[in-house]
């Protein structure tokens, strides 16, 4: 293949790819800012105050933690959170012992259950608290989880 | 990097569960050669049902790799459900499914 050619070629590639890619992401959203400042607090009080404004909160019998008592694996810790509270806004965990301990953030739009479940990583055994906020009211129930091999190292 | 979905309704209530193929690296590890492996994660993920934003959340990379995500909503069979995800490299994937 001649010089010249094998430039047009991988140039033209190059515009395919650039043009696929685009396309991907077809439907242009707007997406709001990721909550920065929250998720690089390095402590759970700072991480509380940067997504509420505050880190008062009430222990609630409300608010239910589906979570193993000892995580073998710190890499994948299945955890589910579901609070029986009317007019529930959001639902935020937190992990004390991690390195930014604010793991995810769930904010409750029209029909949503208070009902979230996914997998987190933690680093070694910690208090792991869901806030939930339910009529302007900061709630949470804590749970300690014991953490056999760490998640976060490697 | 792709979205897999089910959407189950029983007596008036959807439950949505969803896997991503996604690296979600906490920008912690290293590799081989002693070298920081840079954070690659899902950072926003918005939820629809029939158009209507249901559920919106942010992630950090805490979350584990090939993210499991479920929730439930009061709705009906045959809902459609939209969910699309952003990352930290602006790159954005999409699922759609609907209720059974």
């Amino acid at each position: 293949m001649k010089r010249r050619e094998f430039l047009r070629k991988v140039g033209f590639a190059g515009v395919i790819a650039a043009a696929v890619s685009a396309g991907l992401s077809l439907p242009k959203r707007a997406w709001a800012a990721w909550n920065q400042q929250a998720f690089r607090s390095k402590t759970t009080s700072e991480a509380l105050n940067q997504v509420h404004g505050s880190e008062s909160m009430i222990d609630s019998d409300k608010i239910f933690m589906k979570a193993p008592d000892i995580a073998e694996n710190g890499a994948v810790v299945p955890i589910t959170i579901q609070a029986d509270l009317p007019n529930v806004e959001s639902i935020s965990l937190l992990v004390d012992e991690n390195p930014n301990p604010l793991a995810a953030h769930y904010q409750v739009g029209k029909g949503l259950r208070p009902y979230v479940s996914t997998r987190i990583k933690m680093g070694k055994t910690s208090a792991v608290h869901a806030v939930v906020k339910a009529d302007g009211q900061l709630m949470k129930a804590t749970k300690e989880i014991k953490v056999t091999i760490g998640g976060c190292g490697g | 990097m792709s979205i897999r979905m089910r959407a189950k309704e029983q007596g008036g209530l959807v439950t949505v569960k969803a896997l991503v193929k996604h690296p979600m690296e906490t920008g912690q590890r290293k590799d081989k050669n002693g070298n920081k492996i840079p954070e690659h994660f899902i950072q926003q993920i918005t939820a629809k049902a029939n158009g209507e934003v249901i559920m919106e959340a942010q992630w950090s990379p805490a979350v584990s790799k090939n993210p499991y995500l479920a929730f439930q909503y009061d709705g009906k069979k045959g809902d459609t459900i939209e969910i699309a995800m952003i990352d930290n490299e602006g790159k954005t994937f999409d699922g759609k499914g609907k209720v059974k």
